[in-house]
């Protein structure tokens, strides 16, 4: 049979049931999951590049290479090999005189292009607002910043000498964006062209340069370079990339990130519920049409190719309107709440998403869609004649062989990571199996109670047995679609409630370090007498790691950077009696007070993880030349974006107490307050002030985007999980509207009827329900401390909701859906079947 | 009735021959175990004749007839359509065979919802590979006295009117043999007698041969023969 004929004959069906309202189910399902997948795909990568280059930022570049020795000439020859941007930036100390006026500045000597990330902010005179800068100082002249000028007493013109050569002012640096998130220097800083260096003779055998290479570019380039760097660069070059620049925002994004590639996961699977459901119900309502075509001669092939060709048009209709819808409703959240945001706008989408809607409608119908296809297609003609001949039973393989690969690959291709990947999946197969067992035994269980109850309900629970499969089939995807909103909703309240904790508006914005023992008392008490809001005060004592485990350092290789840096660079080390609450035990315990005076430390996983050391194991420090043996007790898992005082490397008390040290805090100072922090500055010389205002700020906003993708999200979801409601509705409106013909006709009132459907939606939303806010409660516990690493609390909430919602829900839409059918006069049901 | 056909006849029905049974059997597995639904039916139809099947509820009719059409395989013996074996086609043999020489109108009419009466009747005629779909169907339609409502949908169509597109459907690929089961089952009394009518008028006219499960007897009463059924086996 030629193909063209099924073609048109595929329209021609098509286009009429399109007409009748007939594929508007399937259609609709289809749609909204794409515009879901597609409008979160949209949100993520424009969300995920605005906060990665925000996070960029702070190092000016992707990443950033940073050494005492010049810089080789390769690796800017490989970066721009790798088509990426590159630049450099070398900074020394160096006095800078204005006349007889000298200060000592920190000279950053940049190179066209910097910087690679961020923008540099210049004014005409010290401490104004800040506008964009163009390019940088051009050759002879120079930038200083606010302090350095202002310590000078010069303005814009003058002229300073650095070195052997003089400059002229021609801008006040206002900020640039890598001054420095963390601890950087109070020294003043002046900004001047590369090219001017020579000149200056500054750099001489001997001086104490710091050579930086910065490198940036599109992130499936970034990513073969960084790791051709990190094999190729020397010992002492130390590689800095986003993760490592800014550990607060990292952070921020990690946690931000899991969220939405999860939550778009279940945009996936509610599609994937709804698209099987349609599916089944088209063939269902097919398996007339489809016999009656071999009976008057058609061949399974052309049975087969004009389905396919029906489903490959919704297909393609439902990816196309769903892209658009996906992208037009994202834009719309992105503008309505575009208030929220606090900094710069979000990079314009890229088309990437449609391209993965497309690829996962065609993904999901293939998996969920197919194999009930390819069952219409062996639907034998003789039906025309028996009507309860369906088509042979599908092997379970092939049923749910493609939907299980499917969703697992999906699922692996959303999150991308093996750890997540397997405790979603088991997670999920968990669930589903219990779905499954508890619908199974239900069915049982009314099967028994059936005696028991009356006419209406012993008809609604007879039904759930007769159909027992059907039943079950619905139980699994009501409960799956209640499951994932309760969930999604308390996650959500989860990570607003807790950003809203660790972020609140007096966060500490001042951090204090060198504040020497003898002072420390009064320097607490003249914060507390100004207001400021104080945090704890811990000891800060350097120390260098020698050895683990009775072997030198020197001899022991570590897997990154990261660990090269733990081993060879001198460590900040604390001791305490007090975990902090924004510090987690994540394995061994935390001292007692019998413990202390014993040689214990506690690590951070971020240190224990770089140095692949063990509970138990004995590392060695060198604290101004005396050595400390001491047993790792515990790792924490430190909330860096807690802005408290946070050490790698804690001590147990009673060790450390003798060594020269001093002490550190944060505290929240109002921004009005600026005369009570010079005073504090002139009482306290040598205690050194930090100012984070502007990482906070960047956080804010980082988070800020976060919780409008994950309300987006949310809604996107809402609509998925309706979909799946009308669907599962939809499908069992079918089978039921035969049935209640024949009830009535028998002579059942139509309320009997009515109850008897009401009694069996009833019991269907309630046990979705009730699995649901089970699996709800378990499955937020695991994300809430194990991916999003917040602090789980058990809501009674979510079983009223799950119970009172799932029965609400399934009974009200069942019954909505219903009533039509059982409305329809009897005869009309029963000629047209 | 006696079916068997006199000797001196046989040579002149085995030549003309267009449909023939020999000892069909048809086992099904039932809860109760195996069942035997059709059992050793032998028939010889010639062509341009037309049969009435009749007998009780639950007597096999219906089973017979999908077994002569091949729509359903006999468990034992075999079915001779136009000399064809349809129990050697295979399934896709078997609806290429249909196409092209049988036709079929049923009980609930069987039209396509989604197609307009038109192309309702078209469609044998496209699935059987003919050029001249639209105008063969249409003029069916005429025949049937359906001229006014080809571009109707079924559900737009009384019950008579859609048993009218049915006949019309059955009859436009000019098939070899045609089977109706209880055509005029589903109409009033009226109704089914004018599609009854119809249907005998189509039949002479296309000098089909005709099977025809009925528990109609004025209808039975129309054909040259009737074959009566009862628990599976021909009385
Ligand atoms: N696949 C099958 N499995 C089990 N029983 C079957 C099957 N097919 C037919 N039967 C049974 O065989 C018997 C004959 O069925 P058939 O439909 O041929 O009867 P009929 O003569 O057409 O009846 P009616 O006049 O009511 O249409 C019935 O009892 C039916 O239930
Ligand atoms: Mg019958």
């Amino acid at each position: 049979m030629s193909v063209l004929r099924a073609v048109t004959l595929a329209l021609r069906m098509l286009a009429r049931e399109w007409r009748s309202g007939e594929l508007g189910v399937l259609m609709l399902a289809l749609t909204v999951a794409v515009s879901a997948l597609t409008g979160v795909g949209f949100l993520v990568s424009r969300i995920s590049t605005a906060v990665a280059m925000q996070a960029s930022e702070v190092l000016a570049a992707d990443i950033r290479l940073g050494s005492p020795q010049p810089i080789a000439e390769q690796y800017f020859v490989e970066a721009a090999r790798h088509g990426l941007r590159t630049a450099r930036n070398t900074a020394l100390l160096s006095v800078v005189f204005n006349g007889d006026t000298s200060q000592l500045t920190n000279l950053h000597a940049v190179s066209d292009g910097y910087p690679l990330r961020g923008q540099l902010l210049v004014a005409d005179e010290p401490f104004a607002k800040g506008s964009l800068a163009r390019g940088i100082p051009a050759r002879g002249e120079v930038w200083p910043d606010s302090k350095l000028l202002a310590a000078l007493g010069g303005r814009l013109g003058t002229t300073l000498s650095i070195g052997a050569a003089t400059f002229r002012v021609s801008h006040v640096l206002i900020s640039r964006p890598d001054q420095g998130g963390t601890f950087a220097d109070l020294t003043p800083t002046l900004l001047m062209n590369a090219a001017d260096l020579p000149a200056t003779q500054l750099i001489q055998p001997g001086s104490r340069v710091s050579y930086g290479a910065l490198f940036a570019g599109r992130r499936d380039r970034i990513e073969p370079f960084e790791t051709w760097l990190r094999s190729h660069k020397k010992r002492g070059e130390r590689l800095r990339d986003i993760a490592e620049a800014s550990p607060q925002i990292k952070n921020a994004v990690d946690r931000a990130g899991r969220f939405l590639s999860l939550a778009s996961l279940v945009s996936v699977l509610l599609c994937a519920i709804a698209v099987a459901m349609s599916a089944r119900r088209y063939v269902f309502r097919h398996l007339d049409s489809v016999a009656l075509l071999k009976t008057l001669g058609a061949t399974r092939a052309f049975t087969l190719s004009v389905t396919l060709l029906q489903l490959l048009v919704i297909a393609l209709l439902a990816a196309i309107t769903g892209s658009a819808i996906g992208y037009l409703a994202q834009e719309w959240l992105v503008r309505t709440l575009r208030g929220l945001l606090t900094s710069a706008e979000l990079p314009p989408a890229s088309l990437m998403p449609v391209g993965i809607g497309f690829m996962t409608a065609i993904a999901v119908l293939g998996g969920f869609a197919l194999p009930p296809l390819l069952q219409l297609s062996r639907v034998p003609a003789i039906r025309v004649l028996r009507r309860d001949v369906g088509p042979p039973p599908l092997l379970m393989l092939l049923a749910f062989g493609p939907a299980v690969a499917v969703v697992v690959i999906l699922i692996y291709w959303v999150v991308l990571d093996w750890k997540l990947f397997f405790g979603f999946t088991v997670g999920l197969a968990g669930f589903i199996a219990a779905l499954t067992l508890a619908g199974f035994l239900l069915v049982a269980l009314a099967g028994k109670l059936r005696g028991s109850v009356g006419v209406a309900w012993r008809y609604g629970v007879a039904n759930l047995s007769r159909r027992r499969t059907e039943s079950v089939v619905q139980i699994v995807a009501f409960g799956t679609g209640i499951m994932v909103l309760l969930l999604l909703s308390i996650i959500r309240g989860d990570l607003n409630s807790d950003w809203r904790h660790t972020l609140p508006a007096n966060l500490p914005n001042y951090f204090f370090i060198n504040i020497p023992p003898g002072e420390r008392d009064h320097f607490v008490g003249f914060l507390n007498e100004h207001g400021a809001r104080t945090t704890r005060v811990l000891p800060m004592i350097r120390g260098r790691l020698t050895g683990i485990n009775g072997r030198s350092v020197d001899d022991l290789r570590f897997g990154g950077d990261r660990g090269d840096n733990f081993a060879t660079r001198e460590q900040n080390l604390t001791w305490t009696s007090e975990l902090g609450a924004d510090n987690r035990i994540v394995a061994g315990s935390w001292w007692t007070r019998a413990d202390f005076g014993k040689p214990l430390a506690s690590l951070a996983t971020e240190f224990q993880e770089s140095l692949g050391v063990k509970l138990g194991d004995r590392l060695s420090f060198d604290i101004a030349g005396e050595t400390f043996d001491v047993r790792v007790a515990s790792i924490r898992k430190v909330k860096w974006d807690s802005f408290q005082p946070n050490f790698f490397i804690v001590f147990a008390p009673g060790v450390l107490e003798d060594t020269a040290g001093s002490y550190m805090t944060s505290a929240y100072f109002n921004a009005t307050d600026a005369h009570a922090l010079a005073q504090l500055a002139r009482t306290f010389p040598s205690v050194s002030i930090f100012d984070i205002d502007d990482l906070l700020a960047q956080v804010r906003s980082v988070l800020d985007k976060a919780v409008l993708a994950v309300q987006s999200v949310f809604v996107f979801t809402l609509f998925a999980g309706l979909t799946v409601l009308l669907a599962a509705v939809q499908s069992s409106r079918d089978e039921r509207r035969y049935e209640s013909a024949m009830l009535r006709t028998l002579g059942a009132s139509r309320n009997t009827v009515l109850q008897g459907v009401l009694a069996e939606f009833t019991t269907l939303g309630l046990l979705s329900g009730l699995l649901a806010a089970a699996g709800a409660s378990i499955a937020a516990y695991f994300m809430t401390t194990r991916v999003l690493e917040l602090h789980y609390t058990f809501e009674l909430w979510v079983w009223g909701v799950g119970l009172a919602g799932g029965t609400l829900l399934v009974a009200g839409s069942g019954w909505l859906a219903t009533r039509s059918v059982v409305n329809q006069p009897p005869l009309i049901t029963l000629r047209a079947g | 009735m006696n079916t068997k056909p006199m000797p001196s006849a046989q040579a002149q029905i085995v030549r003309d021959s267009v449909l023939k049974a020999e000892n069909l059997s048809k086992q099904v597995s039932s809860p109760e175990g195996s069942l035997t639904i059709v059992h050793g039916v032998s028939l010889d139809i010639a062509a341009g004749e037309s049969v009435a099947v009749v007998g009780a509820s639950g007597a096999g009719k219906s089973t017979l007839l999908a077994l002569l059409a091949g729509l359903d395989l006999p468990t034992t013996g075999r079915v001779l359509l136009e000399g064809t074996d349809l129990t050697q086609l295979d399934e896709d043999g078997r609806a290429r065979l249909r196409a092209q020489r049988v036709g079929f109108v049923f009980q609930a009419f069987h039209l396509l919802p989604a197609l307009t009466a038109l192309e309702n009747v078209m469609l044998p005629l496209e699935l059987a590979g003919r050029r001249d779909a639209r105008s063969a169907a249409f003029e069916t339609l005429q025949r049937v006295g359906l001229k006014d409502r080809t571009g109707h949908y079924p559900r737009q169509l009384s019950g008579g009117e859609q048993q009218r597109v049915a006949l019309a459907r059955g009859f436009v690929t000019r098939p070899a043999v045609l089977f109706a089961d209880e055509p005029t089952g589903n109409l009033d009394t009226a109704t089914g007698r004018r599609v009854g009518e119809l249907l005998f008028e189509l039949n002479a006219n296309s000098h089909t041969t005709l099977v025809l499960v009925t528990h109609d007897r004025e209808l039975a009463a129309r054909c040259a023969r009737i074959v009566t059924m009862e628990a599976g086996r021909v009385v």
